[in-house]
C-alpha cells in the first residue's frame, strides 16, 4: 500500500471502528488520531444505562494502552481547530500540527438547540456525551422536575434517564406525535398514550417560544400557544446536526443543511479526505445511527486497502425498548412510496399498534411500525430487507393467533440475509464459519462479532445457529450442563424409574466429573419432587443453592431474609404481635411483599436458627421463599366479607396453600383465588388462579406476571372443591415431571408442543393414562411435608452449620447497617457501584 | 511456610462444601471436596470482589471444564479452588495453604 500515514479525526464510534478495521488490513501503515473528547472512544448507544447504574468506565470500546499495542498514536482532548488541504496538514486547538498522506474525518455531530431566548441557562442542557451526563446528573440532584425540549428517539429515552433519576418527567415535542421520523401517526399516538400511562408527562405542538425565571420552580417555558410549564431544568434534544466546521472552513463541499458531502467510496470533494459517521452526507442523508456509519467506516478501509467495497446507503430500521415500550420501524413507515397500501392492526386495550405497508402487488414489504409489541419484528425485518415474497395474506404476520402464521424460521432465509446489523454479518458467514469448525453460539459470536453490538439481533442469531446445528446434524445441546448428557425431563425421569435417592448415585450413574453449579441445584430439586427428603440432609446439603442452603434469601451484603407462611394472607393479631417483637429485637428491617406475607431483611446466618425458634413456638412454618417451590396463594376476602362475593375464597387458598407447600418444582409456583370474577386477587397472572362463580370454580392456568407477563388461559370451569384440587393435583405434577430447570408455567406452556389443547387432554381427559400416577405422587408429596426449619432447630449439628466461622462465635463484621425512614439497611460503601447485568438465579 | 493455624475438624466441614474459617482478621473460605473416596481440601479469601459480601464459604462447589471451582453465591461468578482464578473476569482471589494433621484441618497463608 501507497498511504504511510492516516489521521483520523474524531475519536467516536465510527473513528474507532474504522482504526479497528484499518490496522486489521494493514499493519504497517501510520495511524493517528485526534479527537476532542478526553477520553478514547466509548459506547454512545449504551449511555443511558450510566443512569441505571452502569459505571461509565465499562462503556468503554478500547484504551489508550490498547491503541499503543495497536501502534496507534493518539491525541485526546485537543480538538482538530484547522484543516490545510494544500499542506496535508491538520492543527489542534492547542497548537500540535499533524501531517497526513490520507485524512479522515469522523467527527459526528453535535446536539441542534433551537434559537430560545433563555435557551443559554446554565439549566438548559444537552445528552450526548459522558460529560453531559455529569452534568444533567448534577442538576437534576436539585431539582423535582425535568423536561425534554423533543420527543424523538434520543429525547425519550433521556426522559426515561430523568425519570430513573427520580424527576417528575415531560417530554415537549413540536410535532404533533412522538418519534415522528420513525413512526407514523397511529404508531406515535400509541406510543405516546403508553408512555403518559408510564408517568411522564407528553406535551406535543408545543413550540418553546421563551425560557424565563419560574415561580414554584427555577424555570418556566412559554409557549407559542400562550401556554406555560414550570421546570428545574431542560434538556434539548431537538435533533442533531453535523459537525462539519473543519470541511466548511477548509473549502469541502457541504450540504445545504449542513453535512460533508462523501461519494460511494466516502471520499470527500479532496481525493484525499475521507468523512465517515454523522458528520457525514451521503445521497442527500444524514445517517444517524451506528451502523450504517460502521459500512462507511468498512469502505473507506477498503478504499485505502485497495480492494474498494462501495457504501450504497445503509438500512435505517430500528427497535428499541423506550421508557420500557417496545417500538420498532422498519424501512418506509410511512407509506411514501407509490402505489404503496398498509395494512394496520391495532388493539387500544393491550394499547398495540402494528401497520405493513407493501407494494402495490402485496408482494414485497417496503415497511412496518411496531408499537408495544415487538415480537414480529426480526421476521418482518427478514422480510424488508431480502425481499422475501410475503404470503397471500399478509396481515397474518401481523395479526395474533391467525391460523397458520407463517412464522418466518431461520431455515427460510438467504445466504445473504443480515443477521447482525450492528457487525453486519450475514447467515452466510455464519455459515461460513461452522464450516470453519466453529460449532457453537459462544464461538460463532467470538468468530463473527454478531450480537456484540446492540444486542437487538441475539433472538434472530441463536435461531439461526439452532438452524445450522440441526442442517448439519449436529445436535442442538439440550444437555442440561457438561455433566449430564440429558435434559431435566430425562433426568426426572432417570431419577424417578431408577429409584434413585441421592446425587452421587445419580452422578455415578449417569454422569462425570464433580457435578456444578447447574446440575447440582437442579438434581436436588429433582429428588426433592420425587422424595420429599429434608433438603439439609448430608447427602443433599451441597447440591443446594445458597438460598436453600441456609432455608432463607440471601441479600446483597451477605445476610438473609426471613418470610414465614402466611397462607392465603390471612394472620391472627397475635401472630402479627409475634412478627413485630421478632423483628424488633433482632433489630430486622421489615416490609409486606407482594405475595400477601411480611419479610424480614438483615438477619446474619448465624441469627436465623434462634429467630426460627421463636417463630416456630408461635405457630409458623417456613414460607419457602427461598425456594423454587410452592409461594403464595394470595386470597382477596371473599363471601365471608365481600358484598360481592360468591364463593369463600380465603378458605379455599388457605386449603390449596396448605396442600401444595414445600413443593419442590423447576421454578417458583404462585397461585391466587378470588371469591367473583371482580378478580381482586389477580389470580389470572399466577401459575395456577381459581375465580369462584355461582356455579363453581374455574381454574386458569400458566400466568405469570415478572419479567415478561402472560394472562392464565381458562382451563376448566364449573368445579367443586374436590374436582379442582384433583386437576390441580395433575396439572402441578404434570409440570415438575416435564418443564426444563428454571422454566415459569407460562414458558412451558409456550413450549409444550400441542399447547393447551394437548394440556387439556392430558390433564382433563387423561390422553396419556398417567392420571392416577400423578395424583398419586402429588399425595405423596403431600403426606410426606415437613417444614425444614423445624427439622433444622432441632439438629443441634445442623444448627451449627450456619454459624459465619467454623472457628470463632463472632458474626461477619462486614456486615453493617445504616438507618432509615426508622429501620436498617445495608450500609453501601461510597465507593462501590451497583451490580447492573447479574441476577441472582435464586430466590 | 511455617504457621500453621488449625481451625477446626475435618467433619465440621461437609463434603463437597465449604465453611469460613477466621484466622487472625483474615476470612478464608475452607472447601472440603470428596472424589474417588479421598477428601481434598482447598482455601481462599472469603470475599466475594463482585458482591463485596464475605459469603464464598457458601457457593457451590464442582467442575467446570474440568477445573475445580467455587461458584460464588451472589452473582455466579465461578472461582478456581486450586488458583483462586476467576473464570469470568479478570481477577484473582488469595488461595491458603491448607493440610490435614490427624483430624484437624490447618491453615497457613
Ligand atoms: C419480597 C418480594 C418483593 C416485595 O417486597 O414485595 C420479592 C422479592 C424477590 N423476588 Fe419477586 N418478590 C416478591 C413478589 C413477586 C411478585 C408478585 C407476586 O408474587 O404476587 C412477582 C411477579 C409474579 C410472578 O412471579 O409471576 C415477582 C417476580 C419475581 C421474578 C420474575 C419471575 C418471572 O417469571 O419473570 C424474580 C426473578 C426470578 O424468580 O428468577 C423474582 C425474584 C425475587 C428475589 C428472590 C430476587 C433475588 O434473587 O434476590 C427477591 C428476594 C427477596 C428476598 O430476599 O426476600 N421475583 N416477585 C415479594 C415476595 C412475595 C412473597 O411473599 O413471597
Ligand atoms: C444517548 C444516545 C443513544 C443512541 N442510541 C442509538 C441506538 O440505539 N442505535 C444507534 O444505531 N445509534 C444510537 N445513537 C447514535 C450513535 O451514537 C451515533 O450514530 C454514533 O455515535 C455516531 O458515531 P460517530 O463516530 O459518527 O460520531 P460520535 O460518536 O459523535 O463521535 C464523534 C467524535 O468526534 C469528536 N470530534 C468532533 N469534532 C472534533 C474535532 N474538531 N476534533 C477532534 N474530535 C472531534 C467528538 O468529540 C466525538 O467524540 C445514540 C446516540 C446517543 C447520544
Ligand atoms: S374478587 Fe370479588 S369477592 Fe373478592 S374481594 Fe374482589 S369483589 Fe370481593
Ligand atoms: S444487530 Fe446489534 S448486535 Fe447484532
Amino acid at each position: 500500500m501507497s498511504t504511510k500515514q492516516v489521521v483520523v479525526v474524531g475519536n467516536g464510534m465510527v473513528g474507532h471502528h474504522f482504526v479497528e478495521q484499518l490496522r486489521a488490513a494493514d499493519k504497517d501503515c501510520g495511524i493517528t488520531v485526534i479527537g476532542a473528547e478526553p477520553r478514547p472512544a466509548y459506547d454512545r448507544v449504551h449511555l443511558s444505562e450510566v443512569f441505571a447504574g452502569k459505571p461509565p468506565e465499562a462503556l468503554a470500546l478500547t484504551s489508550r494502552e490498547h491503541y499503543m499495542e495497536l501502534g496507534i498514536d493518539c491525541h485526546l482532548g485537543d480538538p482538530v481547530a484547522a484543516l490545510d488541504p494544500a499542506q496535508h496538514t491538520v492543527t489542534t486547538a492547542g497548537g500540535h500540527t499533524f501531517s497526513y498522506d490520507k485524512l479522515v474525518l469522523a467527527t459526528g455531530s453535535y446536539p441542534f438547540v433551537p434559537p430560545i431566548e433563555g435557551g443559554d441557562r446554565h439549566e438548559c442542557l444537552t445528552y450526548r456525551t459522558i460529560d453531559d451526563l455529569g452534568a444533567i446528573k448534577a442538576e437534576a440532584a436539585s431539582s423535582r422536575i425535568g423536561v425534554v425540549v423533543g420527543g424523538g428517539l434520543l429525547g425519550l429515552e433521556c426522559a426515561n434517564a430523568l425519570k430513573n433519576l427520580g424527576l417528575e418527567t415531560h417530554v415537549v415535542e413540536f410535532a404533533p406525535g412522538l418519534m415522528g421520523v420513525q413512526l407514523d401517526e397511529g404508531g406515535s399516538q400509541v406510543l405516546g398514550r403508553q408512555i403518559e400511562s408510564l408517568g411522564v408527562q407528553v406535551h406535543t405542538r408545543k413550540a418553546t417560544q421563551q425560557i424565563t425565571d419560574g415561580q414554584d420552580c427555577r424555570l418556566s417555558m412559554r409557549f407559542a400557544d400562550e401556554t406555560a410549564l414550570e421546570t428545574d431544568l431542560i434538556v434539548f434534544s431537538a435533533g442533531i446536526r453535523p459537525q462539519d466546521q473543519l470541511a466548511r472552513d477548509s473549502g469541502l463541499e457541504v450540504g445545504e443543511r449542513g453535512g460533508i458531502v462523501i461519494d460511494y467510496h466516502c471520499r470527500t470533494s479532496d481525493s484525499d479526505i475521507y468523512a465517515i459517521g454523522e458528520c457525514a452526507l451521503f445521497g442527500g442523508r444524514i445517517f444517524g445511527l451506528v451502523a450504517p456509519g460502521y459500512r462507511m467506516a468498512e469502505a473507506a478501509v477498503s478504499q485505502l486497502a485497495g480492494a474498494p467495497v462501495a457504501f450504497t446507503g445503509a438500512d435505517m430500521s430500528t427497535k428499541l425498548k423506550l421508557l420500557g415500550v417496545d417500538v420498532g420501524s422498519i424501512g418506509d413507515a410511512h407509506g411514501n412510496a407509490d402505489g404503496a397500501m398498509a395494512y394496520v392492526y391495532s388493539d387500544p386495550r393491550a394499547q398495540v399498534y402494528k401497520r405493513l405497508v407493501v407494494s402495490e402487488d402485496s408482494k414485497t414489504l417496503l415497511g412496518a411500525v411496531l408499537v408495544g409489541d415487538c415480537e414480529d419484528y426480526d421476521a418482518l425485518l427478514q422480510y424488508y430487507l431480502n425481499a422475501i415474497e410475503l404470503p397471500a395474506q399478509p396481515e397474518a404476520l401481523i395479526v395474533p393467533g391467525t391460523a397458520g402464521t407463517p412464522a418466518l424460521g431461520a431455515a427460510a432465509l438467504p445466504a445473504s440475509a443480515t443477521i447482525c446489523s450492528c457487525h453486519n454479518v450475514s447467515k452466510g458467514a455464519i455459515s461460513a464459519a461452522f464450516d470453519n469448525g466453529f460449532g457453537n453460539l459462544a464461538a460463532i459470536k467470538a468468530e463473527t462479532k454478531a450480537s456484540t453490538g446492540c444486542g437487538g439481533c441475539a433472538a434472530l442469531l441463536k435461531s439461526v445457529v439452532d438452524e445450522q446445528l440441526s442442517c448439519r446434524g449436529m445436535a442442538v445441546n439440550t444437555d442440561i450442563c457438561e455433566h449430564f448428557p440429558y435434559t431435566r425431563h430425562e433426568l426426572f425421569h432417570l431419577v424417578r424409574v431408577g429409584d434413585i435417592h441421592s446425587f452421587d448415585a445419580l452422578l455415578a450413574a449417569h454422569g462425570s466429573g464433580l457435578g456444578c453449579d447447574i446440575c447440582k441445584p437442579a438434581v436436588a430439586s429433582i429428588l426433592a419432587s420425587c422424595w420429599n427428603d429434608y433438603v439439609l440432609q448430608d447427602a443433599h446439603h451441597g447440591l443446594q443453592d445458597t438460598n436453600d442452603r441456609y432455608l432463607a434469601n440471601m441479600q446483597k451484603n451477605g445476610t438473609y431474609s426471613i418470610v414465614p407462611r402466611v397462607a392465603a394472607g390471612e394472620i391472627t393479631p397475635d401472630k402479627l404481635i409475634v412478627l413485630g417483637e421478632v423483628a424488633r429485637d433482632y433489630n430486622l428491617y421489615t416490609k409486606i411483599t407482594g405475595g400477601q406475607r411480611i419479610d424480614l431483611f438483615g438477619a446474619r446466618s448465624e441469627q436465623l436458627p434462634a429467630i426460627w425458634e421463636r417463630l416456630i413456638a408461635a405457630g409458623f412454618e417456613t414460607g419457602h421463599a427461598y425456594a423454587k417451590a410452592l409461594r403464595t396463594v394470595k386470597s382477596c376476602v371473599g363471601s365471608t366479607w365481600c358484598r360481592y362475593g360468591v364463593l369463600d375464597s380465603v378458605g379455599m387458598a388457605i386449603r390449596i396453600e396448605n396442600r401444595y407447600k414445600g413443593l419442590r418444582a423447576p421454578h417458583k409456583l404462585k397461585s391466587a383465588v378470588s371469591g367473583c370474577t371482580r378478580e381482586c386477587a389477580e389470580a389470572q397472572s399466577k401459575d395456577f388462579g381459581v375465580i369462584a362463580t355461582e356455579s363453581g370454580w374455574n381454574l386458569y392456568v400458566c400466568g405469570n406476571g415478572g419479567m415478561k407477563p402472560r394472562h392464565a388461559d381458562l382451563f376448566a370451569t364449573d368445579l367443586n372443591d374436590e374436582q379442582l384440587v384433583q386437576i390441580i393435583d395433575r396439572f402441578l405434577m404434570f409440570y415438575v415431571r416435564t418443564a426444563d430447570r428454571l422454566q415459569r408455567t407460562s414458558v412451558w406452556l409456550e413450549n409444550l408442543e400441542g399447547g393447551l389443547e394437548y394440556l387439556k387432554q392430558v390433564i382433563i381427559e387423561d390422553s396419556l393414562g398417567i392420571c392416577a400416577q400423578l395424583e398419586e405422587d402429588m399425595q405423596r408429596i403431600v403426606d410426606t411435608y415437613q417444614c425444614e426449619w423445624k427439622t433444622t432447630v432441632q439438629n443441634p449439628r445442623k444448627v451449627r452449620q450456619f454459624a459465619h466461622f467454623v472457628n470463632s462465635d463472632q458474626g461477619d463484621n462486614a456486615v453493617q447497617f445504616e438507618r432509615e425512614r426508622g429501620q436498617v439497611k445495608p450500609l453501601v460503601p461510597a465507593a462501590e457501584a451497583p451490580h447492573s447485568e447479574n441476577i441472582l438465579v435464586t430466590g | 511456610m511455617g504457621n500453621w493455624t488449625t481451625v477446626c475438624a475435618v467433619d465440621d466441614i461437609p463434603p463437597n462444601s465449604g465453611r469460613c474459617a477466621l484466622v487472625g482478621t483474615h476470612q478464608v473460605a475452607v472447601f472440603r471436596v470428596r472424589r474417588t473416596n479421598k477428601d481434598e481440601f482447598y482455601a481462599l479469601d472469603n470475599h466475594d470482589p463482585f458482591s463485596g459480601a464475605n459469603v464464598l464459604s457458601r457457593g457451590i462447589v464442582g467442575t467446570v471444564d474440568d477445573k475445580l471451582v467455587v461458584a460464588s453465591p451472589v452473582y455466579k461468578q465461578h472461582f478456581c479452588l486450586q488458583t483462586g482464578a476467576c473464570l469470568e473476569e479478570d481477577i484473582d482471589l488469595t488461595t491458603w495453604a491448607v493440610r490435614v494433621t490427624g483430624h484437624a484441618v490447618q491453615l497457613a497463608p
